[in-house]
């Protein structure tokens, strides 16, 4: 294990813009886990809405920049399994056909990992100084589960949390419908989708939901409150972090300005 | 005749005349939004598509592990229809000219159209009358049933499922179990509604009964029939043969009474050997039912011989094409090693919601997401690549490997450079793609968007100007108010 790698956080679009919290938990686990931590200022966004829209030269200059933008760390980390797999298994994809951006995307790809497969397969963290009392089950999402495998890892460190009970979560690894521009593009279908995962959800029993993708945690936090559950949604990130004190996703009081 | 479950546009009604199979493009798949908000009101369809989620659930997992090998049988699988791809006038010629050895004949078509009118010819030769159908994906690709009705020849489907709604004149809504939109409750009514010779006070709630019931029925089809058509699940080029499986073995019946078995097949159906085409059953069934075998395999070899003691007097092999040699050689290739085992639908969440019918074509999920535009165009299914979460499950229970994901992505890629797709649309990402290339502007937009998105009291927003779509069935979760970025830098620069 390298000693105190300088890691650079690609924060996100969503957790730059809708929950910060996300991000400063990612930090303080990086940190806890020896890691110096920098934050590109000229991030953006990984270039997945364009991607998934079929904009592949879009895709491609935002590709670019990020790519630039995170060539001179060790490692890059994302609190998302979905952009993360964007960067590693989609970005060489994005330039196999150019001889001098194949080689950069390749070895940025490389160095991409998506936060809690970081700090326990990269940094070895095996348990956390976390506590939270709660029922918490955990849902898979999508690019995180079949992109980077992402599965055990979690559930391993949130196994060290003191107080905390984990339950599985039936159809953990189906889809809750969110699926980026699709939520919106085909709003009524992406609504089904969302109302199986809240009922699996509510079937637990649990009073915390979490996973490991901001995108599928307001999708599912969204459905959970219009049906006016008392679950509570939070990125697993802030209960590694025992950054809990804030309210939940989707609820309660935000912070003064 | 019973109401179909729901109106759905394009549902074949003999009353609108043949649907020719660009109709099927046409008229159906572009209409795609409005056919599923049709299946998400259509109560009885949904009862049944939970019930399908629920009957699903771990099958297929349940039969991989149940073989350790599976990964392997499925690299193997995956090899053999690569080479196939690689190698397919060979083997296709190769095929011919044992059919022709076995006195058989092989027919090629181009199209749906020369399809259709090849095996109208031949069951006119025989002055044929009645037709008994096993399940066949072509018959439905270049939409056979209705040309032959409307040539005045009755086709009877004998698979259980087809007859069901062969009765309700519907089409599948999957492809390998057709009727699964259909509640058992259902298929008693129509039953009742179109067995009318029989006592209406009959017990019909038990699934035996109505098998018992549409054996039955059958019986005398079967008999009578003077042609007998099915599809193929191979075609076995070292030896010229036709395989299919089937658990009813209604295939046994419907090609060894008749006078003139007709076998439908796209020409990617070939493989070299018997053992190829087994290699390949041993991840077909586990993948399609989470059976270890089909109940029935069934290997047609020409016509009937001297000393055998059934079997039709003529073989004939209509191999199609249909959009499928355009595709080999473009970055499409990998779907045409589709075995149609439908793993990829019973796994994926869209399907769940929506069913098989809402995407206007015959092969609905996932791969008929990718198949229906190489088929039928793009311009007239470009909602079906689009309305996908990418979530990847079906890539994952594809035992052919075939990466479906990337394929869809490859079609938004040729809708956006075609701009099919809604202008709103494309300028939406054109415009998110332009302030996510200038960062410094980024910024101040997500600061400014943050303070706009936030909302102290309860944390979520009922209705979003813009984000209709998702307010109509869920909040939004509100933003903190102040970016990452703006608190971070506060914190590195105090
Ligand atoms: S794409 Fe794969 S999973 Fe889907 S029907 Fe074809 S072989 Fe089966």
């Amino acid at each position: 294990m390298q000693d105190s790698p300088h890691v650079a956080l690609l924060v996100t679009c969503l957790v730059d813009l809708m929950r910060p919290e996300i991000g400063f938990a990612a930090v303080k686990l990086l940190e806890q886990a020896g890691c110096r931590v920098s934050v590109p200022e000229a991030q953006t966004c990984c270039g997945q809405p364009a991607y998934n829209s079929g904009d592949r030269a879009d895709a491609q200059a935002i590709a670019r920049q990020v790519i630039a933008a995170f060539e001179p760390f060790d490692y890059v980390v994302v609190p998302s399994g979905s952009c993360a797999g964007m960067v590693h298994a989609h970005y060489p994809a994005l330039f196999a056909d150019d001889p001098a951006w194949r080689p950069r995307a390749e070895a940025v790809a490389a160095k991409t990992h998506e936060l809690v497969s970081f700090l326990t397969d990269q940094r070895g963290v095996t348990s956390v100084p976390a506590h939270l009392d709660a029922v918490a089950t955990y849902h898979d999402s999508c690019s995180g589960l079949r992109e980077l495998k992402i599965r055990e890892q979690p559930r391993q460190l949130l196994k060290t949390v003191t107080g905390l009970t984990l339950k599985e979560l039936e159809g953990s690894e189906a889809c809750c419908g969110f699926g980026g521009t699709f939520c919106v593009k085909y709003g009524p279908i992406s609504d089904r989708i969302v109302a199986d995962k809240t009922a699996d959800i509510a079937a637990t029993g649990a009073d915390l939901l979490l996973a490991g993708d901001l995108g599928c945690l307001m999708n599912m936090a969204g459905k959970l409150t219009r049906q006016g559950h008392k679950i509570d949604c939070r990125h697993v990130a802030e209960v590694l972090a025992d950054m809990t004190d804030g309210p939940p996703i989707g609820r309660g009081q935000v912070e003064p300005l | 005749m019973n109401a179909p479950t729901a109106p759905f546009v394009g549902i074949s009604d003999p009353a609108q005349g043949p649907r020719s199979p660009s109709a099927v493009g046409h008229g159906v798949s572009d209409q795609f939004k409005h056919n599923a908000d049709l299946a998400l009101g259509d109560a009885k369809l949904q009862v049944a598509l939970a019930e399908m989620r629920s009957s699903f659930k771990g099958r297929n997992e349940a039969a991989r592990k149940g073989l350790p090998e599976f990964q392997a049988l499925s690299d193997h699988a995956k090899a053999i229809k690569q080479h196939v791809l690689a190698n397919l006038d060979y083997y296709l010629e190769r095929f011919e000219a044992k059919v022709k050895a076995a006195g058989g004949q092989v027919h090629w078509c181009n199209d749906a159209a020369e399809a259709r009118d090849k095996v109208l010819a031949i069951c006119r030769s025989a002055g044929a009358r009645t037709v008994t159908k096993g399940k066949t994906m072509v018959g439905e690709e270049i939409a056979i049933n209705h040309h032959l009705e409307a040539n005045g020849i009755l086709p009877v489907e004998t698979d259980l499922g087809e007859y069901i709604i062969q009765l309700r004149g519907e089409t599948p809504s999957h492809i390998i179990a057709p009727a699964i939109h259909v509640s058992k409750e259902g298929v008693a009514d129509t039953f009742r509604a179109h067995h009318t010779d029989l006592d209406p006070a009959r017990p019909l709630s038990e699934i035996t009964a109505m098998l018992a019931e549409a054996r039955g029925k059958l019986r005398a089809r079967f008999l009578a029939a003077d042609v007998g058509i099915t599809g193929a699940n191979f075609l076995i080029a070292e030896t010229g043969s036709s395989v299919i499986v089937t658990n009813e073995g209604n295939g046994d019946l419907t090609q060894t009474l008749p006078k003139i078995h007709i076998v439908l097949a796209g020409i990617e159906k070939v493989v070299p050997t018997l053992e190829d085409a087994t290699a390949i059953f041993r991840v077909l069934a586990r993948s399609a039912t989470g059976q270890e075998m089909s109940v029935y395999t069934t290997v047609s070899t020409g016509p009937r011989r001297a000393h055998d003691l059934d079997g039709p007097g003529e073989y004939h092999v209509i191999l199609l094409d249909n959009g499928r040699s355009g595709v080999l050689g473009t970055e499409f290739e990998d779907m045409l090693r589709c075995i149609r085992c439908g793993a990829c639908m019973d796994h994926c969440p869209v399907y769940h919601a929506i069913g098989g019918h809402a995407y206007g074509s015959v092969y609905p999920g996932p791969i008929g997401a990718v198949l229906t535009p190489a088929l039928f165009g793009l311009a007239h299914s470009k909602d079906l690549p689009n309305a996908s979460t990418l979530c990847g499950r079906c890539e994952s229970v594809c035992p052919m490997q075939i990466p479906l994901p990337k394929m869809l992505r490859q079609w938004r890629e040729r809708s956006f450079e075609r701009h099919l797709a809604p202008a709103r649309e494309r300028w939406g990402i054109k415009a998110w793609a332009w302030l996510a290339r200038h960062p410094q502007i980024y910024r101040g937009a997500m600061a400014l968007a943050a303070r706009l998105l936030r909302r102290p009291a309860t944390g979520r927003i009922r209705h979003l100007p813009l984000g209709g779509a998702w307010t109509a069935g869920r909040d939004f979760p509100a933003a903190s108010g102040r970016t990452f970025q703006e608190q971070w830098r506060r914190r590195a620069r105090p």
